[in-house]
């Protein structure tokens, strides 16, 4: 990938660049099902990219053009060497490299969204990597999982508790898991999905365009003139 | 030595290179490397032919950019950087001595992120001057270029190169085998003395003239043709198989 870059040594400062959103969280909890749902809901109002860091296969990359709601080259996958957390990290270099070339290639887009591998409660996005973060929970983990806190869960711009179909087959409390957030996050805000049933997420949606607006409001230059959003 | 170099052959350098093995995973995967015992004979081959290589392109890549720093022309360097014949030609000559297409992309794209972060860490003409002639340049050509903006001589540059054509594998085995990391640092340090004899070797090999007559081009590419081209044919199509393999962990 990239080696038919032009030279690109962009200063970090955001100017004139899409926003960067990490969606991270534990392996299974509904992440690339997000993503899928965010290109299927903001794909016909904005210009999108997805980097995926899938941690063997290219399994999340590879569903993702399958499901057919992003143009496939639109979506590049990252390989982490057994270490998702460090890509995303402590060495943002590949996954930043990634970014860099769907913005050359598509540019300029208005969103780019980066998955990460999957990985336990610690792990979050360096701001090297990620503008904004969205950290995704499932009901299924159980409803004690938000009271445990965490980088993830405690820092993230948005908690996303996914699967809510399933909390009455796993008995979990959503009252508990909500009061038990927002005691950790200080105001941040949480949202309940269940993907299954709504396949366009749409809550997250909105919150995504909110975060889209404000960025170009502030990082906008005048030669990437703002082109409209329709939420 | 330059403390700088500490820095740059520290793994923990964010460019890209903890998610590269250098082929040690698919030799964990086919069986050829299973513990210490075999990773020592990997080690010691990798070092002494594709490190080697590596060491005397980072030595040349570092002698090549020491003589288009701002201060090593009368003028004050030309404000691209320059060098763009140099460059271009330096890094034909990586590719030629890397015969596997998997691994001249992956030592393409090591080389890209290093030049990447470091452009941000040691700003210079020079490696803007890399870039614009080789966005993409191989792994020690990159880090040549980047030891000498640090400060560092080619000797170091060369140390540097040889030593991060053994750690990458090294820690990749750690984590593939959950072989005992303080064995294989043993393994490493055993390995001081060729990487020592290596850099001194490579710092020796033949430079560009940094004070070409007048009239000539600032840089003689043709010296470069007698820098060192040993093969591993087994790392070839150990980095062959890996691309084309449908799981894996490591990029290479
Ligand atoms: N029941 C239920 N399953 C879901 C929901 N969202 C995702 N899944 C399923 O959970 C599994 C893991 O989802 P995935 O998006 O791959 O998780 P990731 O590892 O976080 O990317 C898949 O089988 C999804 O179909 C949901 O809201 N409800
Ligand atoms: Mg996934």
């Amino acid at each position: 990938m990239g080696t038919d870059h032009a030279d690109h040594h962009h200063a970090p400062d955001g100017h004139g660049r899409a926003l960067r959103l990490g969606i991270g969280g534990p392996v299974g909890s509904g992440k690339t099902a997000l993503v899928a749902a965010l290109c299927r809901t903001l794909g016909p109002s904005m210009r999108l990219g997805v980097v995926t860091n899938d941690i063997y296969t290219t399994e999340d990359a590879d569903f993702l053009r399958r499901a057919g709601v992003l143009d496939p080259a639109r979506i590049v996958a990252v390989e982490t060497g057994c270490c998702p957390h460090t890509a995303i990290r402590d060495d943002i270099a590949a996954n930043i490299d990634a970014v860099e070339t769907l913005e050359e290639r598509f540019g300029p887009l208005d969103l780019v969204i980066v998955e990460s591998g999957g990985d336990n409660l610690t792990a979050t996005f360096s701001r090297g990597l990620a503008d904004k973060q969205i950290f995704v929970l499932d009901v299924s983990g159980g409803d004690k999982v938000p009271r445990k806190g965490g980088p993830g869960v405690t820092s993230a711009d948005l908690l996303v508790v996914n699967k809510t179909d399933l909390a009455p087959m796993v008995g979990a409390d959503l009252t508990v898991m909500s009061r038990d957030a927002a005691a950790v996050r200080d105001g941040k805000p949480v949202l309940f999905t269940s993907i299954r049933e709504d396949r366009g997420a749409h809550t997250v949606a909105d919150w995504v365009t909110g975060m889209v607006h404000d960025w170009r409001h502030v990082h906008a230059t005048p030669e990437t003139p703002h082109a409209t959003l329709h939420p | 030595m330059n403390a700088s170099l500490l820095l740059l052959a520290d793994s923990r350098l964010p460019a890209g290179g903890h998610a590269h093995s250098g082929g040690a995973e698919r030799a964990v995967a086919t069986g050829a490397v299973r513990d210490e015992h075999d990773l020592a004979a990997f080690l010691h081959g990798r070092l002494t032919t594709t490190g080697r290589v590596a060491a005397s392109l980072a030595a040349a890549s570092c002698a090549l950019a020491t003589t288009l720093l701002p201060d090593a022309t009368p003028a004050g360097g030309p404000a691209s950087g320059g060098g763009e014949a140099g460059w271009t030609a330096l890094d034909a000559e990586a590719d030629a001595r890397t015969a596997s297409p998997a691994q001249r992309a992956a030592a393409r794209t090591q080389g890209r992120l290093l030049l990447r972060v470091a452009r941000r860490i040691w700003p210079s003409p020079v490696l803007d001057g890399l870039a614009l002639a080789v966005p993409s340049p191989h792994h020690p050509v990159a880090l040549g270029a980047v030891a000498a903006v640090a400060g560092c001589p080619p000797r170091d540059a060369a140390l540097a190169a040889a030593y991060h054509s053994v750690t990458g594998p090294a820690t990749a085995a750690v984590r593939l085998l959950g072989l005992d990391p303080v064995a294989v640092h043993r393994l490493l340090a055993t390995l001081s003395d060729t990487l020592d004899a290596i850099a001194g070797t490579a710092a020796a090999s033949p430079h560009p003239d940094p004070t070409p007559p007048e009239g000539s081009p600032s840089e003689a590419p043709d010296v470069w043709a007698a820098l060192p081209a040993h093969a591993a044919p087994a790392l070839d199509l150990l980095a062959e198989q890996h691309v084309r393999a449908t799981t894996r962990l490591f990029v290479s």
